[in-house]
């Protein structure tokens, strides 16, 4: 259970770059979170409350878009989504892959901010 | 007076601060010619042992250390020091997890230069460490043969994270009817094409292709490493 931390780690982040920006209220932080990524999004976004509590983003919501995996396919010359998270292959033409080239993310890509 | 909202567009990765200081262990290790191993596998799977059996032959050969964390005890640096190889036990308290800064802070102290191979026992578990990166060049997951074969279903992102599989405990397989085919299928499905090593520590049974396997992997360090990179973190191109 890592999540408590990670979310610490975002509400952190999302602090820094509000100070950056003159100090803006935030109301909600933007993340992408890939199936990949080691992070379970239930935990997180209850692990972001506690996190926010005694800080500047007390209140704010966590909007969690979460990344599915894509693998590149060399039969196929494409990136491709992958069968599942238990079977490394190709969806379309079914060749077994491990080059994972979306899925590992765990970006904080907005803020939405009141002014 | 009325408010308005707006979206800042931001591109910031959450685990940014742990692969900063990845990156540069990483090339201090590069620099220092250390070849570093982690070893992740869920509690009990034998990590220490395997470890302490690679370190006793390894040494005989190559300068050879290790760090190991667990959240409480000292008890495995203790049995890894009987291969008589510099150890450092890591405790994490309540952290299910090693993280870069907690290497860095390990090795303190420590002359890379003198090292061939530095080895990582990460603390057991099959979950939180996938997400962090230690600067290390190889990363092992082991699965002993009294887990189950679907071990790896079960888990895929960390089996997916780590470059080669080790199956613990072989001189147990019969006792436990452990279906070794069935096992790899496992592995396979969630990281085509990983190297898959079976090794009882007990025994020394496979211990020697292990040994190679490290050394092959460690001549031929540049090449994993750029395909390290290209399967690492992957942004959307």
């Amino acid at each position: 259970m890592h999540e408590l931390s990670i979310a610490m780690s975002i509400v952190d982040l999302a602090q820094e770059e509000a100070d950056r920006r003159g100090g803006v209220q935030i109301k909600a932080v933007h993340l992408r979170l890939g199936l990949l990524s080691g992070v379970v999004k239930d935990a997180l976004l209850s692990s972001y409350e506690m996190a926010c509590e005694g800080t500047p983003l007390a209140g704010s919501q966590l909007v969690v878009e979460e990344v599915p995996v894509l693998v590149f396919c060399s039969h196929c010359d494409a990136r491709r989504p992958v069968h599942s998270t238990r079977l490394f292959c190709c969806s379309e033409c079914g060749t077994p892959t491990g080059d994972v080239v979306q899925g590992k993310e765990l970006l904080v890509v907005g803020l939405e901010v009141e002014e | 007076m009325s408010t308005q909202t707006r979206i800042i567009e931001v591109r910031q990765n959450v685990l940014k601060q742990n692969d900063i200081l990845a990156r540069a262990l990483r090339q201090r290790f590069h620099e220092a010619g250390v070849f570093v191993v982690s070893m992740v596998s869920s509690p009990g799977a034998g990590k220490t042992a395997l470890l302490e059996r690679t370190l006793t032959l390894l040494r005989q050969q190559f300068r050879v250390a290790a760090l190991v964390g667990d959240l409480a005890t000292e008890n495995d640096a203790a049995r890894l020091a009987r291969s008589q190889a510099p150890v450092k036990q890591i405790l994490t308290g309540t952290v299910c997890h090693l993280e870069a800064a907690m290497v860095q802070n390990a090795l303190e102290g420590w002359k890379l230069d003198d090292l061939d191979f530095l080895f990582i026992e990460n603390v057991g578990n099959l979950v939180c460490p996938s997400s962090y990166d230690l600067g290390e060049d190889l990363r092992l997951v082991l699965m002993s043969v009294t887990e189950g074969e679907d071990k790896p279903l079960k888990y895929p992102t960390i089996f997916n994270s780590a470059d080669a599989a080790v199956i613990t405990k072989i001189d147990l397989a019969s006792a436990v009817d452990f279906d070794a085919t069935a096992a790899k299928r496992s592995i396979q499905a969630v990281r085509p094409g990983m190297t898959i090593l079976e090794v009882s520590a007990k025994s020394g049974d496979g211990t020697e292709a292990l040994l190679d396997f490290l050394q092959s992997r460690r001549t031929d360090a540049s090449a994993m490493e750029a395909s390290r990179d290209a399967s690492a973190f992957a942004a959307p191109h």
